[in-house]
């Protein structure tokens, strides 16, 4: 009998969520997302979701078969970042937009860095930016909502952001009316990717993971809070030119950036000071870009930019250890 | 008792199993039929032998002096005859050299213990009391008590803490001891506060204990001692957490609680100091809990040193599955065992059993850098950063991210999703660390 004995050294009990469950909580926090995405844009956008997610798994299969690395797929990582892919897609996407992205995602966003916790940038913005650089036309190509049983065939539109760029490059002024109210935008009545449109679908998921203890309050809310700030002074500076923060925070990517994108624990600082850090840089780069950049929408660039700064940000955001003198904090 | 609770940063809750055994009221364990007696039962310089094969001794009588300060005497748990001095297997994992003893049944004193009235000596003859009788910290470190009742002239101590957090799982003999003999802690904490010139003392307590709470604040009333709810947290028993929680100081890193003036004992090394003093008895028996799933009916129990495991289990009836893992103390910092031939030791706060379902293994991944280890980590240091070193070999980086202020309570593994050993790989850079200060 003794020879079975267990020789370990302490802890001996091991608590919380294993990685499989914490990826399989988030992939549940954005199916609301998900669902509303179906809601407004119909098949094509289901199309677009599940040719994604099964393109990231293959692509991980892949890539771990050819390096000889175990098969690490059913940790869940890769059907998340497929179904992050596909939320940042538009909903026209074609299929080989789908499929590209993914295989850009897992490969060049994750793979090469070595798997799984290895990678210094989002995967799905990585394949996110690389596809909006290569494919602009069909990475803009946007579809007026066609909420399921409205008859409507899907017709090309523009997204707020868009239109807000477009109308203020031409004319130095905001438009006289944006085409939706804040109300649909917070639903997701609007022009946009398939994750981005409907603020009250990611709100229920981030409220899941908050619940669940995945997510901490540090960056989402530095995120959210600096947004708000840096667009209201530019608003109250001069409200004909710049939009409200209301609409910077319901447009674009600003919610699935800040509650699934930004929080990425993979790319994003581990220390609460450094999270702080990390969430201020992403509001602060996501207005300028949106507001003083060649693309309309900042978010993505904001996170990746931000991901790079991370080792650096964890670097000299080293707490002082307990019982450490306040001067004598000289690691880095 | 009604204000927000007193706590540290960092930590994290596992669940407290403590259900099991905290209504039960302690039980004397019978003599085993044979007891082993390691000669190294607390931290420092291991006793000398002084009885050898063959010989009768007496309950109590000596079978160990002390070598140097740090290091305290052995004494014979009960009365029989020596059968052997020679090593046998000790709770470190090693094979540790210990007297084995057949009881005589007897369990005869040589000459009656002699209660003396503590209020008449002076601090230094209470301290070579409590030193002669052996008494350790029972807490689970087993640091000889006397060494800590010494601090030197320019360190004054103002106060005198009580650790009765108990804050591991499954462990609930700090719990009884609290409820059942609050009278000989308080007598203890009188000597330890005599010895130390203490002027504050608060015993603290962790609020999932309220009856000991209640009872020790009631039986508290009228002196100076304060009884203080902690938060549920762990690892709030540890030394540093404790005093950050109720002196709301920080003990400098890589120094002592006296350096601010503090030292802490622990709830049964107060009743130990009483016994050694006021009843003129060596530390030969302690309360401990065995616990744990695989255990037919786990009890609280006062046992005597060098106690084999395997005669506990018995006393407890017998194991319901097959075992998996044998843990002396607790289950977050409690050390694994290869046999239950392994006696009870001073420092032996509980014997936890696990079966195969409860062993919580689990295969190791890759970090995804979720930060769950820095949040919890008590000593807010990076283990996350510190292990990846570590494993690189990299001991300086190690040590530059503050390696040696690890108190190794396990709350890094504990929270890793990945498994990753994090505070495994945290020890061995500072053993590491420490093997490279040896050497310059």
């Amino acid at each position: 009998m003794e020879r079975k004995l267990i020789l370990s050294s302490s802890p001996h009990l091991h608590g919380e969520q294993s990685t499989e469950q914490i990826m399989r909580a988030v992939i549940y926090a954005l199916l609301p997302a998900c669902a509303v995405s179906i809601y407004f844009f119909g098949l094509p956008a289901l199309r677009v979701l599940v040719l994604c997610t099964l393109g990231c798994v293959l692509a991980e299969i892949a890539c771990q078969r050819l390096m000889r690395r175990p098969a690490a797929w059913r940790d869940g990582s890769a059907a998340l970042t497929g179904i992050l892919l596909a939320l940042n897609l538009p909903p026209a996407s074609p299929w080989w937009l789908a499929l590209l992205g993914s295989a850009v995602a897992i490969v060049v966003g994750k793979q090469v860095y070595g798997g799984l916790g290895h990678n210094p940038f989002n995967p799905a913005l990585v394949a996110r930016v690389v596809l909006l650089i290569s494919f602009p036309v069909q990475m803009t190509t946007w579809s007026a909502p066609t909420p399921l049983g409205s008859g409507l065939d899907l017709v090309t539109t523009a997204t707020p952001l868009g239109e807000m760029k477009n109308a203020v490059m031409l004319t130095g002024r905001l438009p006289e009316a944006l085409q939706g109210s804040s109300w649909d935008y917070f639903l997701g009545n609007m022009g946009g990717c398939l994750g981005e449109v409907s603020a009250l679908a990611l709100l229920l998921g981030a409220a899941y993971l908050f619940w669940k203890r995945i997510l901490t309050w540090h960056i989402p809310l530095s995120y959210l809070g600096s947004v708000v700030v840096i667009a209201g002074i530019f608003w109250l500076v001069d409200p004909s030119r710049y939009p409200s923060p209301l609409f910077h925070l319901l447009t674009g990517g600003l919610m699935l950036g800040v509650f699934f994108m930004a929080t990425d624990m993979v790319t994003s600082p581990v220390t609460p000071r450094g999270m702080l850090i990390f969430g201020v840089g992403c509001g602060l780069l996501t207005v300028l870009i949106r507001l003083f950049g060649g693309y309309p929408e900042g978010v993505s660039f904001a996170i990746l930019l931000m991901n790079a700064a991370t080792p650096l940000i964890d670097r000299y955001t080293r707490p002082r250890a307990f019982g450490e003198a306040p001067s004598s904090k000289a690691a880095g | 008792m009604m204000r927000k609770l007193k706590t540290f940063r960092g930590g994290l809750h596992p669940p407290e199993h403590k259900e099991r055994t905290a209504r039960l009221p302690i039980e004397d364990c019978p003599l085993p039929e044979e007891l082993v007696i390691p000669l190294s039962q607390h931290i420092g310089a291991p006793a000398e032998v002084c009885v050898a094969k063959g010989d009768k001794v007496s309950r109590g009588q000596l079978i160990g002096r002390a070598r140097g300060f740090v290091s305290v005497p052995v004494h014979a748990s009960t009365s029989g005859e020596v059968l052997a001095v020679e090593p046998r297997p000790h709770p470190s994992g090693k094979w540790l050299p210990a007297v084995v003893l057949r009881p005589d049944g007897a369990d005869a004193w040589g000459e009656a213990p002699t209660p003396v009235d503590h209020r008449e000596l002076a601090p230094e003859q209470l301290r070579e009391l409590i030193r002669s009788a052996g008494v350790v910290g029972l807490g689970g470190a087993a640091f000889p008590t006397h060494v800590k009742l010494s601090p030197p002239p320019e360190k004054p101590i103002h106060t005198l803490l009580i650790n009765g957090v108990e804050c591991e799982p499954y462990l609930t003999a700090d719990h009884r001891l609290m409820l059942e003999e609050s009278a000989r802690i308080l007598t203890g904490i009188d000597i330890l506060r005599r010895v130390l010139g203490a002027r504050r003392v608060c015993i603290g307590i962790e609020a999932n204990k309220p009856d000991a709470i209640a009872h020790l604040d009631e039986v508290c009333r009228g002196t100076e001692v304060e009884v203080a709810a902690l938060a549920v947290k762990y690892p709030q028993g540890a030394e540093k957490q404790l005093i950050a929680a109720l002196v709301g100081r920080e003990v400098p890193s890589g120094g002592l609680p006296m350096d601010l003036g503090v030292v802490v004992h622990n709830v049964g090394t107060a009743a130990a100091v009483a016994d050694a003093v006021a009843q003129g008895m060596p530390l030969i028996e302690r309360v401990t809990t065995l616990t744990g799933p695989a255990l037919v009916q786990p009890k609280n129990l006062r046992v005597r040193i060098g106690t084999p495991l395997r005669h506990l289990v018995e006393v407890c009836g017998g194991l319901k599955v097959d075992l998996a893992k044998i843990i002396c103390g607790g289950p977050m910092m409690g050390a694994a065992q290869l046999s239950l031939e392994v006696p009870v030791v001073r420092g032996t706060s509980g014997v936890l059993l696990l079966g195969e379902d409860d062993k919580a293994a689990r295969a190791e991944g890759a970090c995804i850098r979720c930060g769950r280890c820095v949040r919890a980590c008590p000593s807010s240091i990076l283990p996350t950063t510190i292990a990846a070193y570590a494993r690189l070999d990299r001991f300086e980086d190690a040590e530059r991210f503050r390696a040696m202020d690890c108190i190794e309570c396990g709350c890094c593994s504990y929270s890793c999703p990945a498994a990753i050993p994090l505070v495994q790989a945290v020890r061995h850079a500072k053993a590491a660390i420490l093997a490279r200060r040896r050497k310059l």
